[in-house]
């Protein structure tokens, strides 16, 4: 059995493979390599590779965060929600209004709480989540389909309302507050990342990617928000990973398989939907506030449903119900859909000069006639970034007819605190001591007694359906005494089973 | 088949009212709330629209007793099921478990009654694993709190109650001869297998009585028997089977007692032998077969 | 699932329907009474009440024409098409291409002409194209619109759903949303993104109304005129023709439908056809309406048309024109609380919002008619 050292390494690989961190690392490795190596061939500055890099990171990062809320809901849950930008627009919203000062000077015409902004992150997360529960509340108990048409109604009820004149001022509780209306909100008070660029050893790290990359102090500063992302959305995976592998996470799939067989088992499915549903959005909207809380402002049309789109896209090339996917997807999303057109753009544009092209599609058809495609190409690569989403939605289409299941092929992690997978050795003897009761416990009792002829019952096959000892007696959680047991005939038992293994086999493989 | 179906809209309203007194050629007296009693259903009633599913019936079931209900299609054993169960809401009467009122209770609520349902097809969760389809009913989890599943500490105790329940659950997988499929989807499963699992997935609820949806239907007799042995096994430990069954020779061979189900209620119950001579039992259900 | 999902929730729930529903009926009752009170004592102005009616009921028009294909293809394929506002798009600029190349011939470069026009100045207002100057123009162009769109709509089913024939909704859904974002770029793409103006003003002739006017022009009267000849067209169609039959027994039980011998297939591409034709001729009257087109007006309907749809039960191709109906009224109603239009919108996705709540099956109970 002395295997090759080829395969060997081979299997060595594939075992490093399955630790999902690693995955996400070599991936997303792989991207920007690709996006460095092409800049370096080019010729492009370090500075400017670095920060093309470091624009993906951002955008991965949350994007990143947001598909592995919308993973929650959809690949976990089954909640079909298609109101993402609602959600992530309400925690920026929020926070902005939270945070803005209370008297408003100069151009920043609207009032605000002037909270700190910490406080008014926090707020902008728990707005967004009691937002999910306001539409969960009513809409959980509706099909997919309706689920997905009131949150996306939902969606445009909120970007509308943010975009109306009416709410571009109101007050609430004696407090100013505003929206801004289509013109949006100025953000007029201190950057949110002060915290952290205030800090004294953060002049070292100005220093540090002066020297090395060329950066200004923006830069700088820019660079060091996007590594605080790539912790964030770290954070969020951890979150998320032990939401879904959890006993938590095992209901959530439940009630995405069969949501009324979850009920029956004695699930109280509802209360499980809302509570994801709230968590998720409370994370869409720290992702929202995330995304854009460095900008000098915000309008509504970032919450347009393009934000929607662009999740669900890389949730779906990531595969839905699997964590890793939700972050592999976003990279994926970003690097190849998102910026790969325009990057290959400004590529195209440097290496061959583009002459003007024509105005209208007109222009650039007509000359087809007397063959000559060029006017077209131009017309083409002028218009890349129009294209863009035409791509984006055929690769949408494409994943749905060929890889539903996501590129990365079909994978889901596996719902429970601890690794499944075969029996602990020493188990399944009998040996931890076969006790057990019938789980309800005292009252049955009495009852099987009246009409058992085995008074004795529930000793020979405890071990099937109760705890073992140490189970029983560990468990708090049972409000019935749990009476000792004997030791369970294991021999028997397992004699039974090898006699009528055949049979079960044979049984079983009958469809 | 057909035909029958069509019984249940030409239910005459009101004739079979009084079923609880229609038995008592074949049935002793109910008495409804003594300790020997595990089910109770008294004058029970459905209607959907203008369809009378389920008409008035009564009956109730021993405890530790292995119960059959029998009767054509639409006779309305699956919806007296689902009343029972709570995901139909009845319109008229009761349902009393071991002693307590739970008439129209929540689905989600009869497990902690220690009443548990299989379905009539097997309804596994495809794409989860057989471990984690019988990880799933345990009751009283504590890594369902989501806190305590993300919490540090309390995540310590979740994952030390999860290796308990994975014990139980390698037994159960055990018990019922399935261990080498613990690992494979559940969609994947061959239809005598998920009829096993959807069983070992009730019995992992702990309950004290099981609700069988017709659990040989489409199942082969081998692993009939096979079934059938088990639940022989775990009835001699003290579990109430009440199954909903067709075939009738099975329900005369394994139940003690037995229930016919006709138009909405209950036309005969007792133990096989009455019931095969009950000549309005082989008038409505056997027809002229007998 | 969700069917019996429904069987579950529905007896529990029926407290919250009713809470519901007694919310909305009061804030109805209120809002009627405040307007009958209102007319009274004059802070309503009738003839405004009158335009807003008005207005209201020529959007749904357009509306319900709209959402007739968004309900066959809902009920018969079973799926929520998110394309279908796109659909309307396409739809609209295909069949003012027609128009322009019929009303402008000569004035500017077929390409030109065929694109709707996309430099500023050149355009129907300049053509002088209106129903009254340029009548086999319009014409033309509404059922290039209708011919045009079918076609589309044809196509896109067998490149985008055909394949995925048999999934469940959800999957098409999905789908649906990817070809939505293709075909508006495409628009986009080969129409360029600029908005512009496509129709010379025409008579119009005010109507007195107690304390003032209401006034209606050609265009409105031709939209009048159009909508209801083609929804008395499909209704003929889907109520004296075989077609019609099959698909009311699709859209009842598809694999029943397979197994007693009717042509899914056939008639899948019909209701493809027959939904799409008529998207399209909603889109170009819709233009035809408001004297503007741009890439992304069918979109922006698109909800306001799924609100119809659900409010008159899937399925139900009169239910979409009465919830279209009362839509398009409800939007401009609500000015009279509302002002400014900001809130029009919102009104109506709320409504359709507390109709998926109260009554998801529509207010005719969701029975297919059609």
């Amino acid at each position: 059995m002395s295997a090759t050292p080829h395969s060997d390494y081979r299997a060595q690989l594939e075992t490093l493979w399955e630790h999902d961190a690693l995955k996400i690392v070599a991936v997303i490795g792989a991207i920007y390599l690709i996006y460095a190596a092409i800049g370096l061939v080019l010729g492009y500055s370090l500075d400017g590779i670095i920060n093309t890099l470091r624009r993906m990171t951002y955008l991965i990062a949350v994007y990143g965060m947001v598909t592995l809320a919308l993973n929650l809901h959809w690949g976990y849950t089954g909640l079909f929600n298609i109101g993402i930008a609602g959600f992530m627009a309400i925690g920026l919203y929020a926070t902005m209004m939270l945070a803005k000062p209370a008297d408003p000077s100069g151009a920043a015409q609207y009032s605000g709480l002037g909270l700190p902004v910490p406080i008014a992150i926090v707020g902008g997360v728990v707005i967004a989540g009691l937002a999910g529960l306001v539409v969960a509340l009513p809409a959980l108990r509706l099909r997919a389909d309706y689920f997905a048409i009131t949150t996306i109604a939902f969606a445009e009820i909120v970007r509308l309302g943010v975009t109306s004149g009416a709410l571009q001022e109101f007050t609430v509780l004696g407090a100013e507050l505003g929206t801004g209306g289509g013109r949006g909100l100025i953000r007029n008070y201190g950057d949110p990342m002060n915290a952290i660029f205030e800090l004294g050893a953060f002049s070292s790290f100005v220093d540090l990617t002066n020297s090395l990359f060329g950066f200004g102090p923006t830069q700088a500063r820019a660079l060091a928000y996007s590594i605080v992302l790539v912790l964030v959305l770290a954070g969020f995976y951890w979150l998320i990973q032990r939401t879904s592998r959890s006993p938590f996470g095992r209901v959530l799939k439940a009630i995405r398989e069969d949501e009324e067989a979850a009920q029956s088992l004695g699930k109280n499915t509802n209360r499980f939907k809302i509570k994801v549903f709230v968590l998720g959005c409370a994370l869409m909207g720290l992702a929202g506030i995330l995304w854009r809380f460095r900008r000098t402002g915000v309008t509504p049309t970032a919450f347009r449903p393009h934000v929607t789109f662009y999740i669900w896209i890389a949730l779906i090339i990531g595969g839905a119900g699997s964590n890793t996917g939700s972050v592999l997807g976003s990279g994926l999303f970003v690097a190849i859909l998102f910026e790969g057109p325009q990057y290959l753009r400004r590529v195209i544009d440097q290496v061959v000069a583009v002459d003007d092209a024509p105005n209208t599609f007109a222009g650039a058809v007509g000359p087809l006639l007397s063959a000559d495609p060029a006017p077209l190409v131009r017309y083409t690569f002028d218009e890349f970034l129009t294209l863009q989403f035409v791509i984006m939605g055929v690769a949408l289409i494409l994943l749905m007819q060929r890889r539903p299941e996501g590129l990365l092929g079909h994978r889901e992690e596996t719902a429970a605190a601890i690794p499944l997978g075969s029996r602990p050795s020493g188990a399944g003897t009998g040996g931890s001591g076969g006790g057990g009761s019938r789980g309800g416990g005292n009252s049955s009792g009495g009852n099987s007694n009246d009409t058992g002829d085995d008074p004795g019952t529930g000793v020979d096959h405890n071990r099937t359906h109760g705890h073992s000892n140490s189970a029983s007696t560990d468990a708090p959680d049972h409000d019935h005494d749990i009476e000792p047991r004997t030791t369970t005939d294991a021999t028997s038992e397992t004699s039974e089973t090898s006699e009528t293994n055949e049979t079960t086999h044979t049984g079983g493989e009958k469809p | 088949m057909s035909d029958s179906s069509a019984n249940v809209r030409s239910a005459e309203t009101g004739t079979n009212i009084d079923t609880g007194t229609d038995t008592e050629s074949v049935s002793r007296p109910a008495t409804e709330y003594s300790d020997d009693v595990e089910l109770a259903v008294n004058r029970l009633g459905k209607r959907f629209g203008g369809i009378t599913a389920v008409d008035g019936a009564s009956f109730t079931v021993e405890s530790g007793s292995m119960t059959g209900l029998i009767g054509p299609n639409g006779a309305g054993k699956s919806t007296t099921f689902n009343c029972i169960t709570g995901i139909h809401q009845p319109d008229a009467g009761t349902v009393t478990f071991q002693g307590r009122d739970i008439t129209g209770i929540n689905p989600y609520e009869c497990v902690d009654y220690g009443l548990v349902r299989t379905f009539q097809i097997a309804r596994e969760m495809a794409n989860m694993t057989v471990l984690e389809n019988l990880m799933l009913p345990a009751k009283h989890q504590q890594g369902e709190a989501l806190w305590r599943s993300v919490m540090p500490v309390a995540r310590r105790e979740v994952e030390q109650q999860e290796r308990e329940l994975l014990e139980r659950v390698w037994d159960t997988l055990e018990f019922f001869e399935i261990e080498h499929i613990a690992e494979e989807k559940a969609g994947t499963l061959s239809g005598g297998q998920r009829k096993l699992l959807e069983m070992a997935r009730a019995l992992m609820t702990e309950p004290e009585m099981l609700l069988l949806d017709e659990p040989f239907a489409g199942v082969n007799p081998t692993l009939e028997k096979k079934l059938l042995e088990h639940i022989h096994e775990l009835r001699a430990d003290g579990y109430t089977f009440l199954i909903v069954e067709h075939d009738m020779d099975l329900i005369m061979d394994n139940c003690e007692h037995v229930i016919v189900m006709h138009q909405g209620s209950v036309l005969a119950e007792g133990v096989p032998g009455q019931i095969t001579s009950n000549e309005r039992v082989i008038e409505a259900y056997l027809g002229g077969e007998v | 699932m969700s069917t019996v999902d429904d069987a579950v929730t529905r007896g529990r729930n029926l407290t919250v329907e009713q809470l519901l529903l007694l919310a909305v009926g009061t804030g109805a009752l209120l809002l009627v009474g405040d307007l009958i009170l209102g007319v009274f004592d004059g802070t309503y102005n009738i003839s405004r009440i009158g335009r807003y009616v008005m207005q209201g009921v020529l959007y749904g028009l357009i509306i319900g024409l709209a959402g007739i294909g968004l309900s066959m293809t809902y009920s018969i394929l079973n799926f929520a098409n998110f394309a279908h506002g796109d659909t309307i798009t396409v739809g609209a600029f295909i069949g003012w291409g027609g128009t322009y190349l019929i009303g402008g011939w000569g004035a500017a470069s077929i390409g030109h002409l065929a694109l709707v026009g996309p430099q500023r100045g050149i355009g129907g207002p300049q053509f002088g194209i209106s129903v009254m100057s340029t009548p086999i123009a319009i014409f033309g162009g509404l059922l290039l619109a209708g011919v045009g769109t079918a076609l589309l709509a044809v196509l896109i089913d067998r490149l985008a759903y055909k394949p995925m024939r048999g999934s469940d909704g959800i999957p098409l859904l999905i789908t649906s949303i990817g070809v939505a974002f293709a075909l508006r770029y495409l628009i986009v793409f080969v129409y360029s993104s600029q908005s512009r103006g496509t129709t010379a003003s025409v008579p119009s002739a005010d109507l007195l109304l107690v304390d003032g006017y209401v006034s209606i022009d050609a265009h409105d009267g031709t939209l009048i005129a159009a909508a209801a000849a083609l929804m008395i067209g499909v209704h003929l169609l889907l109520q004296r023709t075989k077609l019609g039959k099959a698909m009311r027994a699709m859209s009842d039980n598809k694999d029943l439908a397979l197994v007693t011998g009717i042509p899914t297939e056939r008639v899948i591409r019909w209701t493809w056809m027959i939904g799409g034709g008529l998207a399209g001729s909603a889109g170009y009257l819709m233009v035809l309406w408001t004297g503007t087109i741009d890439w992304q007006f069918g979109w922006l309907l698109l909800l306001l048309i799924f609100a119809a749809v659900i409010l008159g039960g899937i399925g139900s191709i009169y239910g979409a024109i009465f919830g279209g109906l009362v839509i398009g009224v409800t939007m401009h109603m609500s000015m009279i609380w509302l002002p400014g239009g900001d809130f029009t919108t919102i009104t109506a996705f709320l409504m359709m919002i507390l109709v998926l709540l109260i009554r998801p099956s529509g207010l005719f109970g969701g029975k297919t008619t059609a």
